[in-house]
């Protein structure tokens, strides 16, 4: 038995860990992260001559379960034609039997590299309201992430705003959903069991905390994106009332109290950033006035020019 | 460090795998927990070897008695049978009972003879000791690291017989000279010319033997764990980036 060096130990390991894309257009280029369920890698492909990021499933035995996930995964992506979403473009098995899809290759950073460069309240808002448009979207289609954090939103170098990693969403069969195949139909797309937690601890509502599998729906999705609005906003100095209020509406332990779907948080996020009152915060008249004062500056500013230069007539013009 | 997605949960269990020397460790049938035990000895020898050498400053004569009585003792006591895959992994806790057999030894101020009633070991020891070379990594981070290079040198050795026995010696040698050579000047052309082979030949054959090989690693490597959550946390520290 011949001795392996230290390089040459590490060189075995890259040639047993890496996919075999020896029967696919793809060469392989590097790895680009590691999820739970899949691994990511930039590959070339030999025939468009295009970068792409293919994702292939983690785990070194492959059951027929975690197969099903990635196809779902892909299948649901793939349907899911919406510029906040990231397009697939293909999938197939490889050699060894592990299932891949390949998608765009998004270059930018992650919402919360993003974050700690841009500090800009107003930036971060409308990045975030994006991300809830593209969700609410899936919602339309029937399908909630469950996993959704900054780690997993990408803002490409244009400014676009891409949610990743669909890999535990669950289908939630609504009838507007335009899915037509029996197997992305199912009330649960990837037969998790009650009791079963997904998602990540630090965004994930406290029913799916709990495991309870049945009492998801959108309203999971909108407690993660009011994390998200958490991370986003916690390292402000000044916070109006309106925006904690949002935070906190979207965040209620009780899915009864939060925003009914992720357009409605959209649409307060709009409000809020047009200066204008927001579903979340009832006002006050003193809040309300200095609302408006502060929305319509330049006709206020404008208004007591005119008046101070009426007073001042008045006074000049008296004998 | 960034959140990690949960796949699992309170509720989510790991079965015990088939094939496991782990659980053939606790069987009893007597013939079954033997072959379990030579599967456990053949993982583990080496590592264990040279980390009685280098964490315990054993010297050549003392570290080969000391292995040899630890596994004698391990099987005769069937101490492999009170793993519990919840507590630690099985590596961890082989290298604790080797660190608590030593102690009781050096401690009772016994020198383990080989010979007498004690089960012996064919172990090629000469070679463990060629292969001995000073590190800067902890006693455990060796170990591992030990552990890996042996587990993959077993695997390489496990792929030369399959090759062999299915008539595929040029899938191997070919592995042998593009992935285990020190030739760096070597190319898929370079051998195509060299075996008379078409470059996509080579690619071919290439691609083929490295799924072999990597199933024989996760063969052997399932051989040694205990439960399938062990299995993937082993499987990810032998062939994941992120391991010492």
């Amino acid at each position: 038995m011949k001795w392996l060096s230290d390089d040459k130990l590490n060189y075995l390991r890259t040639v047993v860990a890496n996919p075999d894309f020896s029967s696919t257009k793809y060469t392989f280029i590097k790895e680009l992260g590691r999820g739970g369920m899949g691994t990511v890698y930039l590959a070339q492909d030999r025939e468009l001559n295009r970068l792409v990021a293919i994702k292939v499933l983690n785990t070194p035995e492959i059951t027929e379960d975690l197969r099903n996930r990635m196809v779902r995964e892909a299948q649901i992506i793939a349907r899911l034609e919406h510029p906040g979403i990231v397009p697939v473009h293909d999938a197939g098995t490889l050699p060894d039997g592990r299932v891949f899809y390949a998608m765009k290759y998004v270059r930018g950073s992650r919402l919360d590299e993003y974050a700690a460069e841009n500090d800009s309240i107003r930036d971060r808002l409308r990045k975030f309201q994006a991300v809830c448009d593209a969700v609410a979207f899936a919602h339309a289609h029937g399908v909630i992430h469950r996993d959704l954090k900054p780690q997993n939103i990408m803002i490409g170098s244009f400014g676009e705003v891409l949610v990743l990693d669909w890999g535990v969403a669950k289908l939630t069969g609504k009838p507007y959903t335009d899915f037509t195949d029996e197997s992305v139909q199912s009330v649960d797309g990837f037969n998790t069991n009650a009791g079963t937690v997904i998602g990540t601890r630090d965004y994930m509502s406290p029913e799916q905390a709990r495991g309870e599998i049945d009492q998801l729906d959108e309203r999971a999705d909108v407690y993660s994106l009011g994390a998200v609005l958490h991370f986003l906003l916690k390292d402000q100095p000044k916070l109006s009332k309106a925006a904690q209020a949002i935070c906190l509406k979207a965040r209620a332990d009780e899915k009864e109290n939060r925003y009914s779907t992720a357009s409605e948080l959209s649409a307060d996020i709009g409000r809020l950033l047009d200066a204008e009152p927001v579903s979340a915060y009832r006002e006050s008249a003193i809040e309300k006035a200095s609302r408006w004062v502060s929305k319509n500056r330049f006709l206020v500013l404008l208004v007591l020019a005119y008046v101070l230069m009426r007073v001042f007539l008045v006074f000049t013009s008296q004998p | 460090m960034d959140p990690d997605t949960d796949i699992g949960g309170p509720l989510h269990k790991f079965p015990a795998t088939n094939h496991s020397a782990i659980v053939g460790a606790r069987s009893d049938d007597q013939v079954t927990r033997r072959r379990a035990f030579d599967t456990i000895l053949t993982s583990y020898w080496k590592p264990a070897y040279k980390y009685i050498r280098l964490k315990w400053h054993a010297d050549n004569e003392d570290a080969k008695d000391l292995t040899q009585g630890f596994f004698a003792n391990a099987f005769e006591k069937n101490h492999f049978a009170g793993y519990d895959a919840s507590k630690a992994s099985f590596q961890t806790f082989l290298r604790t009972c080797l660190d608590g057999f030593i102690a009781n030894e050096r401690k009772a101020g016994r020198r383990l003879k080989r010979g007498g009633d004690m089960d012996h070991y064919q172990l090629d020891f000469a070679t463990a000791e060629n292969e001995l070379v000073a590190s800067d990594l902890s006693p455990e981070d060796y170990f591992h690291r030990e552990w890996v290079r042996w587990m993959f040198t077993i695997a390489v050795d496990a792929l030369r017989q399959r090759c062999e026995e299915s008539g595929r010696t040029t899938h191997f040698q070919l592995f042998q000279r593009y992935d285990l050579g020190d030739d760096t000047n070597v190319s898929y052309a370079s051998l195509a010319n060299e075996f008379g082979l078409e470059p996509a030949t080579v690619n071919n054959y290439l691609a083929a033997v490295r799924r072999d090989f990597r199933r024989i690693v996760l063969e052997k490597l399932r051989e040694i764990t205990a439960t399938d959550e062990e299995f993937r946390i082993e499987a990810r520290s032998l062939l994941g980036v992120d391991v010492k």
